[in-house]
């Protein structure tokens, strides 16, 4: 598998700022050469975005997690009368907003949830509405490519449609979520009540036409095979080739616990979750920034990830359920403090940014 | 310049002199340290990782030095005291046919004197004849001395005749007295420490070597404290393997006096990768999984970690003082995440020897 003069040309590609081609991809992720690969990506990482780590002061707030698609590698959802089984009301959501807001440094809000089987396109556009007014200054990121599909679907209104309203309730930007693996094949099998391939990358597509700046995801490390994961990035490059709204990428590793595939699938390594990052930013060359999701990958990892490619850490979260319902032993928010000094002992540059990666403050 | 001086150094193998060490310190860049790690380790033992079956024998956690680094000692009274007798031990070890390693370290009991420490490894021995027993850090050996009125080397030597194989590298901490005058002042100091080692090498007896850092200690002293180990592992070839223990201040009056945290795991990383650079006349270097937790460890072996250490049955030191791993690993796991990285798992025996069986 190992071949010096596969590794020299790749390697000549990367600093000489040339695309790597999908069998580059698929070298890069057989080749086994962790700390190599980590150089490049840190060579490309400094080059784009050079020292600053951003960060946001944020709140996760999940409205509900009763939810229709029920996918295989999802701990969260439930049915309704299912235990554990909630839907916010918007004093609910208000509430929670207003306990977050005692952080004078909040900056943004972060809001997905599962399909309810019941609530209308309205009842989820009344959230944002109501948030927005109530707290101007945040800015709301909101709902995945699944989510703006569903909207669609139960509304009769278009994708583009849907997004209008969102915009001018309030909403901001786009989340990254609900990519899982952009092929049929991987959807069919695992999620086949929500949006395909085809229909995600249009949300994205369609929200970036009306200047609403979206982030992009992979969850990795279930059933797909290594080459699905370059295809996979090598779509959301031609896509960002096209319309530049691609804010963010953020790799997401299987977490197993509680989900249909607990007993047939291991969690990655964090050899695996390394790799990843790493060749994602190579290939990933029009993107401006690559996340390390700490809730994830662990703070620890999180943090060795920053040599590894990646700019981006998330944010303090106030409170994460989605992946602690799928067995996630991180914290389920960090204080900025603990951020900063995660950032700092990596030698980089804190920086607090909101949603669209405008930087808010640089801790010197 | 110093760094490019040292980066010179360490692409022809060079060693690296005080500042040149400080110098890549503040240099901060990880990957470079790792990738220069990487290269030394498999100059030093290729594709070979190694892991052993043990088992951690803890005979007391009852103990007189009291010191501010540790979450795992308590006066007797306290409710979580024990004291193993030598039936406790002959239960221990009733399953422990397949264990290749004995490790036995323990508290500074107040009044057990030096033949109960004896009699454990005499027992272990006879149980287990073929078993290599790794016992007791100079430290104890210190105070076996103190409580026996027998040199370090009598000591020894009693040990060694009761069938201790190679001594365990802990309580070296940082070997500076400024550092130990406030994280542990009734352990043995610098000197002593280094004496036992070097008395101990010169009997034959191998031995590992250790740091914890990441509490009070300044850079420089990590440093000083990796140049000492180097000087003696120069004059006496004696020390088989580092291992680095970054410093866990739950529940200790060290961390509380200083409001310490557990430092990150790239300062665990870069001080791996550093101490590998360092200690070039070392073979190997642990990444001591029950600390760095798993995911870490793995990450190690690129950073020039030769070592996964053990499928330890029963760790109660560093889990008293809130480490996060689970005690215990299988065989398979240690296997497969070593596979995982491209490199080939050998089973060792308490000297490196590879376990044939497993081949």
């Amino acid at each position: 598998m190992f071949v010096r003069g596969e590794l020299e040309k790749i390697e000549s590609k990367v600093l000489n700022g040339k695309r790597l081609s999908r069998e580059d991809g698929e070298f890069l992720f057989a080749c086994n050469e962790l700390s190599w690969l980590g150089t490049l990506a840190d060579y490309v990482r400094k080059k784009i975005c050079g020292d600053l780590v951003y960060y946001n002061v944020n709140c996760h707030v999940n409205l509900t997690n009763i939810c229709k698609a029920r996918c295989k590698f999802c701990a969260f959802g439930r049915d309704s009368g299912d235990k554990g089984a909630y839907a916010m009301t918007i004093d609910d959501a208000i509430k929670l907003v207003e306990e977050a807001s005692l952080d004078p440094h909040l900056s943004g809000l972060h809001i997905v949830s599962g399909l309810h089987p019941t609530w209308t396109f309205e009842n989820y556009l009344a959230f944002v509405e109501v948030l927005h007014e109530k707290f101007p200054r945040l800015h709301i990121k909101g709902f995945t490519g699944v989510e703006i599909q569903h909207f669609a679907n139960i509304s009769g209104l278009s994708v583009e449609e849907i997004l209008i309203k969102l915009k001018a309730a309030g909403l901001e930007t786009i989340a990254g979520g609900g990519a899982e693996i952009l092929t049929d094949r991987i959807r069919n099998t695992l999620c086949p009540k929500k949006a395909t391939a085809d229909q995600w990358l249009d949300v994205a597509r369609t929200a970036h036409k009306l200047g609403i700046k979206t982030n992009a995801s992979m969850l990795y490390g279930h059933i797909e095979t290594l080459a699905e994961r370059v295809e996979h990035l090598i779509r959301l490059r031609e896509l960002q080739d096209e319309t530049g709204g691609f804010q963010t990428f953020i790799c997401f590793p299987f977490l197993p616990k509680n989900t249909a595939l607990e007993k047939k699938i291991n969690q990655t390594s964090m050899w695996d979750d390394l790799r990843t990052i790493a060749i994602s930013r190579l290939m990933l060359d029009n993107f401006q920034n690559i996340k390390a999701y700490w809730v994830m990958l662990t703070v620890p990892v999180a943090q060795v990830a920053l040599s590894f490619g990646a700019n981006d850490i998330d944010g303090t979260i106030h409170r994460e359920n989605i992946l602690h319902d799928a067995g996630a032993t991180s914290p389920r928010s960090l204080a900025e403090d603990e951020i900063i000094k995660i950032i700092r002992d990596a030698g980089r540059v804190p920086a607090a940014v909101d949603s669209n990666f405008n930087v808010r403050r640089i801790i010197k | 310049m110093i760094l490019s001086k040292a980066k010179k150094k360490i692409s022809s193998g060079q060693r690296l002199n005080r500042d040149e060490i400080l110098a890549l310190y503040e240099d901060n860049d990880l990957l470079y340290l790792g990738e220069s790690a990487r290269r030394v380790k498999e100059s030093k033992t290729g594709k070979k990782i190694f892991y052993t079956v043990n088992r951690h024998i803890n005979l007391t956690n009852v103990c007189k030095a009291n010191c501010p680094l540790c979450a795992y000692q308590c006066q007797s009274g306290d409710n979580r005291a024990f004291t193993l007798e030598l039936d406790d031990v002959e239960k221990i070890l009733q399953d422990a046919a397949h264990v290749k390693e004995i490790h036995i370290v323990s508290s500074l009991h107040p009044e057990k004197n030096f033949s109960y420490y004896v009699d454990a490894v005499k027992l272990v021995k006879k149980i287990l004849p073929h078993v290599g027993i790794n016992a007791f850090t100079p430290v104890e050996i210190v105070n076996f001395s103190k409580i026996s009125g027998k040199s370090f080397s009598q000591v020894l030597r009693e040990l060694i005749a009761a069938g201790v194989t190679s001594l365990a590298g802990g309580g070296a901490e940082i070997l500076s007295d400024r550092v130990r005058e406030i994280i542990c002042p009734k352990k043995c100091s610098s000197s002593e420490w280094l004496e036992v080692m070097r008395t101990a090498h010169k009997l034959g007896l191998k031995t590992n070597a250790s740091m914890m850092y990441g509490h009070i200690e300044t850079i420089e002293e990590r440093v000083d404290h990796l140049i000492k180990l180097r000087d003696l592992q120069d004059e006496t070839d004696g020390f088989q393997a580092m291992m680095l223990f970054p410093f866990h201040p739950e529940n200790t009056q060290l961390g509380k006096n200083f409001n310490l945290q557990r430092v990150g795991s790239w300062e665990d990383l870069k001080m791996l990768a550093l101490s590998r650079l360092v200690l070039d006349n070392f073979n190997h270097f642990k990444a001591f999984w029950i600390m760095l937790t798993l995911p870490i460890a793995q990450l190690a072996l690129s950073f020039g970690a030769d070592d996964l250490d053990g499928t330890i049955g029963e760790e109660k030191i560093i889990h008293a003082a809130g480490a996060k791993s689970s005690t215990g690993i299988s065989r398979e796991t240690l296997e497969k995440i070593i596979s995982e990285c491209g490199y080939q798992p050998v089973e060792r025996d308490s000297f490196y020897n590879s376990v044939m069986e497993n081949i």
